[in-house]
C-alpha cells in the first residue's frame, strides 16, 4: 500500500487532523487525490471536469495561513472537495451534464461555494450526474456514463452518481450533491457512502440549478457519518439570497456524530416505517437493514413500529410536483442569454421562438423532454386542480403522517433503496421502472424531512446496501447520532469501513 | 384522467417549445401514458378538506434590507451569450413576417 493510496483512504477528518498536526499539507493532499483521479478516471468516469490548477492553488493560498488564521477556519479546512455538476462555480464550466449548457462558465458561485472557498477547501473538480439532476443511475448524463466502483457493470446510482463515485473510488474525500427524490441517498446507498440531505431551506439553494425547487436540496455526500455533519456545518445556514433559507444557525451536527459514536442510545426511541419495504424489496437489502435494526436495539434504542399510511401516495405525488416544476424552471434555457443556440433549418422562419424550439429539441435529452411536457400538461388549464392541485394535498397528508411518527419517536428508519446498484441498461428503457427506484427517498423530499443513508453491508453479490434516517424539519442534528452509533457499532463488525471488502485496482501503482 | 394522444404531445411540445421529432412524439406517448396511469392516484385521496402545501418549511415572506449591491458586470452578463454585439445580446427576429 502506497503512502498516497493510505493518506486518500483517511477520512475527511482525519486528513483534517494530519493537517492541523502539520503532518501532511493542503497541497499534498490535493496532490494525492489528482493523482488518483488520473489512475481512476479511465475505469469510473466520475468527473467532468476536473479543476486541478485552481485546487492547486486554493491548497497553496491554504497552506500559506498563518497558525492563528488556520485555527479561525471550520475543521475541515484545507481538505479537498469535488462539486456536482449542478452547482455554478465561477470561472469552472457548469453544465448540469447537459448539451444545452455546454461550455458554460459561470460568472458567480453558488453561495455554498463561496462557503467552502472561504472555509479554504480546493475544489477538485464537477461530478457527472444525470442531466439537469433526472434520474436515477446518472445514465441520463448528456456526456458520460460513470461506473460504480464495486462493481465496474453496475450504475452508481443518480442523480448523483460522480460524487458518489468520486467519494466511494477515493478520488475525493467529500462531495457536495443535491438531492430532489433521493439523488444523494440513493447513490450512497448504492456506493457504500453516506448521503445527506439537509432539512429543505437548511442549506442555501443559491447558485444550485433549479430542477424542482419545492424539493431541491444541496447535501454532503462522504465516507463518514461525522465527515457529512462537519461539511454541513460548512455550507449550511441562513442565506439571504434564497428566499426559502431557514433563517436559523446550523444545527449541531458534529456534536451530535461524535455522541453517537459512543454507541449509547439509551432513552432513544425510533420508529420503524412499516410502508417502505416488503414487496418490491430485495431479500437481502430487507436482511441487511433488519441486522441494522438489531444493533440499533442492542445499543439501547427502543425500535417501535410507525405507520404513515400516505406514503403510497408519494411517489404519484412526487412525478407530478418535480416534472412540473422542472418544466417551469427548465423554461429559462431558450438559447438567448447563455447555453446552446441552434437556428431552425433554411425552410422553417428564423424566429426567435423557432430558434427555442430547435435549440431545446437539440440541446435536452429524452428524459427531460419527458418531464417537461409530463410537467407543461400537469399545469395546464383544465389539469391543473387534478394533478398538480391535488399533489400539494397529498404533500400535506404525508407531512401530517410523519408529524404524528415523530409525537411517537425521535428518528424514523427504512432501506434507503428497493435494490442494490443495477447494470447499464437494466432500466433506462423503461421510466416506471427507474422511478420506483426512489420510493424510500422520495417522501423526505415531499416533507422537507432532513434524511441521510448510510452503508449497511454488502448484498449476496458483494453490493453495497444503504440504511436511512430521516428526523424531524430543522432538527438534522437528531439523526446524526444513531447514524454514527449504527455506523461505529458495523464497522466493529466489519472490522473496519465497508470499503474494506471493495477492489481498488486504481489505487495499486500510486506512487510508483 | 384523459390520455396523451398525438395531438396533445404536439402541442405541449409547442407549448413547452420543443421542436419534437415525429420517433419522439410516438415513443413519448406511450411512456407518457404508463405514467399517468401510475401517478393519478393522487386523486384518490385529494380531497375538498384537505390544503395544498407548495413549501414543506412555510417561512414568513420577508424583504431584504434596501442595501446598493454590486450585480454582475456588463461583460460578465454577456460571458455565456450565444451571440452579442455592442454589448448587448443578439436575439432572432421576433415576428415571423418576411
Amino acid at each position: 500500500m502506497s503512502d498516497t493510496a493510505a493518506l486518500v483512504q483517511l477520512t475527511a477528518a482525519e486528513m483534517a487532523e494530519k493537517i492541523r498536526n502539520k503532518e501532511v499539507t493542503s497541497r499534498e493532499l490535493v496532490e494525492a487525490h489528482l493523482a488518483v483521479i488520473e489512475a481512476a478516471e479511465p475505469q469510473l468516469q466520475a468527473f467532468l471536469k476536473v479543476s486541478a490548477q485552481e485546487a492547486l492553488a486554493q491548497a497553496d493560498e491554504f497552506d500559506a495561513l498563518s497558525d492563528e488564521d488556520k485555527a479561525k477556519l471550520p475543521e475541515l479546512a484545507g481538505v479537498p472537495i469535488a462539486i456536482k455538476d449542478m452547482i455554478v462555480t465561477e470561472g469552472i464550466e457548469t453544465t448540469a451534464a447537459s448539451r444545452i449548457l455546454e461550455g458554460w462558465v459561470p460568472p458567480y458561485d453558488a453561495t455554498v461555494i463561496e462557503r467552502l472557498k472561504a472555509a479554504h477547501m480546493p475544489i477538485l473538480g464537477k461530478t457527472n450526474l444525470d442531466e439537469f439532476a433526472m434520474g436515477s443511475s446518472t445514465e441520463h448524463s448528456a456526456y458520460q456514463n460513470t461506473m460504480n466502483p464495486w462493481n465496474t457493470e453496475c450504475v452508481p446510482g443518480g442523480s448523483g452518481g460522480g460524487s458518489a463515485a468520486a467519494v466511494a473510488g477515493f478520488e475525493a474525500p467529500l462531495a457536495l450533491g443535491t438531492d430532489t427524490g433521493g439523488s444523494i441517498r440513493q447513490p450512497g446507498a448504492f456506493t457504500g457512502t453516506v448521503g445527506v440531505k439537509p432539512t429543505y431551506g437548511a442549506v442555501s439553494r443559491y447558485g444550485a440549478i433549479a430542477m424542482a425547487s419545492s424539493l431541491d436540496q444541496i447535501g454532503p455526500a462522504t465516507r463518514s457519518v461525522l465527515d457529512s455533519a462537519l461539511l454541513y456545518e460548512v455550507i449550511g445556514g441562513h442565506d439571504k439570497r434564497d428566499s426559502t433559507s431557514i433563517p436559523e444557525p446550523v444545527r449541531p451536527a458534529a456534536e451530535a456524530a461524535r455522541e453517537g459514536a459512543k454507541r449509547d442510545l439509551k432513552g432513544m426511541k425510533v420508529g420503524l416505517i412499516k410502508e417502505i419495504g416488503g414487496e418490491g424489496f430485495q431479500q437481502d437489502v430487507l436482511d441487511r437493514f433488519n441486522e441494522c435494526v438489531k444493533l440499533l436495539e442492542d445499543m439501547g434504542a427502543e425500535v417501535v413500529e410507525v405507520s404513515c399510511p400516505h406514503i403510497g401516495y408519494a411517489l404519484s405525488a412526487y412525478y407530478i410536483v418535480m416534472p412540473s416544476e422542472a418544466s417551469s424552471n427548465l423554461a429559462r434555457y431558450d438559447g438567448m442569454r447563455y447555453g446552446l443556440r441552434v437556428m431552425p433549418p433554411v425552410d422553417v422562419p428564423q424566429t426567435a421562438a423557432n430558434m427555442m424550439s430547435y435549440t431545446r429539441e437539440a440541446g435536452f435529452g429524452d428524459e427531460v423532454k419527458r418531464r417537461i411536457i409530463l410537467g407543461t400538461y400537469a399545469l395546464s388549464a383544465g389539469y391543473y386542480d387534478a394533478w398538480y392541485g391535488s399533489a400539494q394535498k397529498v404533500r400535506t397528508l404525508i407531512i401530517d403522517d410523519f408529524n404524528k411518527a415523530f409525537d411517537q419517536v425521535d428518528v424514523l428508519i427504512c432501506p434507503t433503496a428497493p435494490t442494490t446498484a443495477f447494470k447499464f441498461g437494466d432500466k433506462i428503457e423503461d421510466p416506471m421502472a427507474m422511478y420506483v427506484n426512489d420510493i424510500a427517498t422520495i417522501p423526505a423530499n415531499l416533507a422537507g424531512l432532513p434524511a441521510m443513508s448510510i452503508p449497511a453491508g454488502l448484498s449476496g453479490d458483494g453490493m453495497p446496501v444503504g440504511f436511512q434516517f430521516l428526523a424531524p424539519q430543522k432538527r438534522d442534528e437528531v439523526m446524526y447520532k444513531p447514524a454514527a452509533a449504527l455506523e461505529a457499532a458495523l464497522e466493529e463488525q466489519w472490522g473496519g469501513p465497508v470499503w474494506k471488502s471493495m477492489n481498488t485496482p486504481w489505487l495499486e501503482g500510486l506512487n510508483k | 384522467m384523459s390520455t396523451f394522444t398525438r395531438e396533445e404531445i404536439t402541442h405541449l411540445g409547442d407549448l413547452a417549445r420543443i421542436a419534437l421529432t415525429e420517433k419522439e412524439i410516438v415513443r413519448m406517448q406511450d411512456e407518457l401514458n404508463s405514467i399517468a396511469e401510475s401517478i393519478n392516484t393522487v386523486q384518490e385521496v385529494a380531497t375538498d378538506d384537505v390544503q395544498p402545501t407548495a413549501n414543506p418549511v412555510p417561512l414568513e415572506a420577508y424583504l431584504r434590507p434596501d442595501v446598493a449591491q454590486k450585480p454582475l458586470t456588463q461583460e460578465q452578463a454577456l460571458s455565456g451569450a450565444p451571440v452579442k454585439e455592442d454589448g448587448m445580446f443578439v436575439a432572432p427576429r421576433i415576428l415571423g413576417e418576411e
